[in-house]
């Protein structure tokens, strides 16, 4: 059963499933002024979701709260408020075994608190999609935007997307499952937005037509069985593995890393054909350049501007998906640059980090200008460190 | 599914392994009265463990797949624990995926089957051992049991973490001297049954495994509960021979010196009354003579 079949038919709300490629690129749109929350509800009213978990946390309370209320809508199967987000993250799990399109969301101390889970999800393949909205994690408490917690969870094998605007976020939401979901993929995929940044600003979004939905998910298509009975349950393996120090257990275990690593990495072709690309680059051939992703690239933008201004040209490179990282991208994008300036919004740079470990001649890289805590990163704090790196690079060549 | 669905083709029937060929031919999927005295005449669910040998969680496990009342459509979830070491050999679907989730992964399981099978039945087991179920779990455990979620929960206690060494757990004996327990344990085994009660089982049962008969309709009992009515809760004790410094034949003898009267053991049923006219209403007992004596024998 192929989930193209089901298009032109209905879901279980009675919404019309339609081809994705459709709804993206040729159904009418309207034109909304809301949060992220509310971008959430949106979304996941048009996924053709059956179940949802959640657990109250800030920033993303809100967005968990209204996706019950699409479940008394109707619009989701099956919805409730978990006991913490390590149990939250297990009951996902469970739905997503028996077969379910599962959503989820938590944000900073929540994230951390289920993480055990974000591996499990991987080596289950489990196409779950949870929506990180990041805030900051260590002590003293904090609810501010931070996205340290992006830089925790990049190595657990999960698809990582990073979504600037509400529009992204919008439309990351829908084609997230997609991607996520397809048999050669089949991971479960985080789309992360900047805590309050987006979640809880308003900003103007295009909104696909509320009677159109998005194909179900087809747990047939996994490449793992679905655990409901309906398929003939296979003794597993002879032997548990965890039992046997031989080297047929540890290549099994080794070789299935790698092939959900392999996965990740096979998810760039439906990527580029949904998001047009891992990265977004504009005047990507200047000598100096900004490459973050999130609302730090957004500052960067407003930097570049700025700098144009006077005088002083300035290119921008998007990273859209953090997981699969897009190295080749950004090797291409960064091979004529001098300065490869990274902004952010955490005390580590974990993204600089990413970046130096990906293209040649890596001190070409500043990490920063980068805050924490839930300090603002003006555009002026760029252009500021921007103009300063100028100013000593040229006492150096000057002498 | 139905047992249309393993038929093989007789293309492929040479090729099948025949553990698989035996489960088609000869396994007891959709028999009414499947029950512990199946083993030994059709082929069981359980393909073969690696367990140690003689422990008592094998035989309680053989049982309880025998007794399941409806495994074709029966998924269970597992922890971490001498039973993962079973569960990758049964011929049910099972989820292992952390250690003391279960009960969290079995709700979302539970959630998910209503949701996409309205109009079939799908029962869910959670088999776990006492630490994921009472240490490390008990959040979830009791949770489920608020939530009043629908499958049952079965718990091996040993007394300790077998798979780890025989470390302390919440069900170990106050005074036991095990690993982490140094100067024995300080606290008293904690009392899983009441505290099933308290959170909303409407069946809860306390036993040993060394008498098939009350295995067999403890976990019937447990199953259809669960099914219709809410959760319920089962705890079997399958001592750790390993552990306890018994030999492998003397499992049987130690399950039956822990269960007489005012043993920590002794067999105990709570069922609620919503439950009980449930059951006698539309799973009345089977009445037939013959099968009493049997049991007499076994004992
Ligand atoms: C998060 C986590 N903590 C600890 C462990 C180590 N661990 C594996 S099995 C186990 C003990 C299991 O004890 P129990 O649930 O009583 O099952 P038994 O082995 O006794 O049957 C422990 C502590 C783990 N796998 N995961
Ligand atoms: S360690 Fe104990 S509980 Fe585990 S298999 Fe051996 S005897 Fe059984
Ligand atoms: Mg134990």
């Amino acid at each position: 059963m192929s989930s193209k079949s089901l298009i032109g038919t209905v879901n279980k709300k009675g919404q019309k499933i339609v081809d994705p490629e459709y709804l993206f690129n040729e159904a009418p749109r309207e034109r909304f002024f809301m949060t992220g929350s509310e971008v959430v509800k949106e979304a996941i009213r048009r996924a053709s979701v059956d179940i949802s978990v959640s657990y109250p946390i800030t920033p993303q309370s809100e967005a968990a709260a209204l996706v019950g209320e699409l479940w008394v809508e109707g619009y989701v199967g099956d919805y409730f408020r978990g006991e913490n987000e390590f149990a939250v993250m297990s009951e996902c799990a469970g739905a997503s075994f028996g077969g379910a399109r599962v959503f989820t969301t938590t944000s900073g101390p929540g994230t951390l608190r289920a993480y055990e889970n974000f591996p499990m999800w991987v080596g289950s393949r489990l196409p779950i999609m949870i929506n990180f909205m990041v805030r900051g994690v260590n002590s003293p408490l904090s609810i501010q935007p931070d996205t340290l917690e992006i830089g925790l969870v990049i190595d657990t094998g999960m698809l990582i997307w990073h979504a600037e605007t509400a529009q992204e976020f919008y439309d990351y939401l829908l084609k997230g499952f997609l991607v996520a979901e397809e048999p050669d993929v089949h991971l479960p995929i985080a789309i992360c937005i900047d805590g309050f940044f987006v979640s809880h600003t308003k900003d103007d979004v295009m909104i696909t037509p509320i009677d159109m939905a998005i194909p179900p998910y087809d747990p047939y298509r996994s490449p793992v069985p679905c655990m409901d009975m309906e398929v003939p349950p296979v003794r597993m393996m002879r032997d548990p593995f965890v039992m046997k120090s031989n080297y047929i257990s540890y290549a099994t275990q080794a070789s299935w890393q790698q092939e959900t690593r392999a996965a990740c990495e096979r998810s760039r072709k439906h990527t580029v054909r949904l998001l047009g690309g891992l990265i977004e680059e504009d005047r990507s051939d200047a000598e100096i350049l900004i490459v973050s992703s999130g609302t730090a690239l957004a500052q960067g933008r407003e930097a570049a501007r700025i700098l144009a201004k006077e005088g002083i040209r300035v290119g921008t490179v998007k990273i859209k998906t953090i997981r699969p990282f897009p190295t080749e991208e950004i090797r291409q994008a960064t091979k004529n640059a001098r300065l490869i300036f990274v902004p952010e919004f955490n005390v580590v740079g974990w993204m600089a980090r990413e970046i130096k470990a990906c293209i040649p001649d890596n001190h070409r890289v500043i990490a920063g200008p980068h805050v924490a805590g839930g300090m603002t990163l003006p555009p002026e704090v760029i252009v500021d460190e921007i103009k300063k790196v100028l100013a000593k690079n040229k006492e150096a060549i000057h002498g | 599914m139905d047992k249309e669905k393993i038929k093989i083709n007789p293309e492929f029937y040479d090729i099948m392994p025949v553990e698989y060929q035996e489960l088609v031919e000869n396994a007891t999927y959709g028999k009414e009265d499947r029950g512990w005295k199946d083993v030994g005449s059709s082929k069981e669910l359980i393909e073969e463990h690696s367990l140690c040998a003689g422990c008592p969680e094998s035989i309680a496990f053989r049982h309880i797949l025998a007794s399941l009342p409806n495994p074709e459509e029966t998924v269970m979830v597992g922890s971490t624990g001498c039973t993962s070491l079973v569960f990758p050999h049964i011929a049910l679907h099972n989820i292992h995926s952390l250690f003391g989730n279960q009960n969290a992964v079995a709700s979302g399981l539970k959630r998910a089957l209503a949701y996409r099978f309205p109009d079939k039945i799908k029962d869910v087991v959670v088999l776990a051992g006492d630490g994921a179920t009472v240490d490390i779990g008990l959040d979830m455990t009791l949770q489920s049991w608020f939530r009043q979620e629908k499958f049952a929960t079965i718990c091996f206690d040993n007394e300790l973490y077998a798979n780890t060494g025989g470390q302390e757990s919440g069900l170990m004996q106050k005074g036991f001297v095990g690993k982490m327990a140094p100067a024995g344990k300080q606290f008293e085994k904690v009392d899983m049954p009441g505290l099933a009660k308290t959170s909303g089982c409407h069946y809860v049962a306390m036993l040993t495994s060394s008498k098939p008969n009350r295995v067999e309709k403890v976990i019937r009992n447990a199953v259809l509960i669960a099914r219709e009515i809410g959760p319920t809760y089962v705890q079997i004790y399958t001592p750790c021979i390993l552990e306890i410094g018994k030999q492998m034949m003397e499992g049987l003898q130690e399950m039956r010196d822990s269960e007489g009267p005012g043993q920590r053991f002794e067999y105990q049923e709570f069922i609620t009354d919503e439950a009980k006219a449930y059951m006698e209403a539309k799973h009345p007992k089977k009445k037939r003579k013959k099968k009493r004596v049997e049991e007499k024998k076994v004992d």
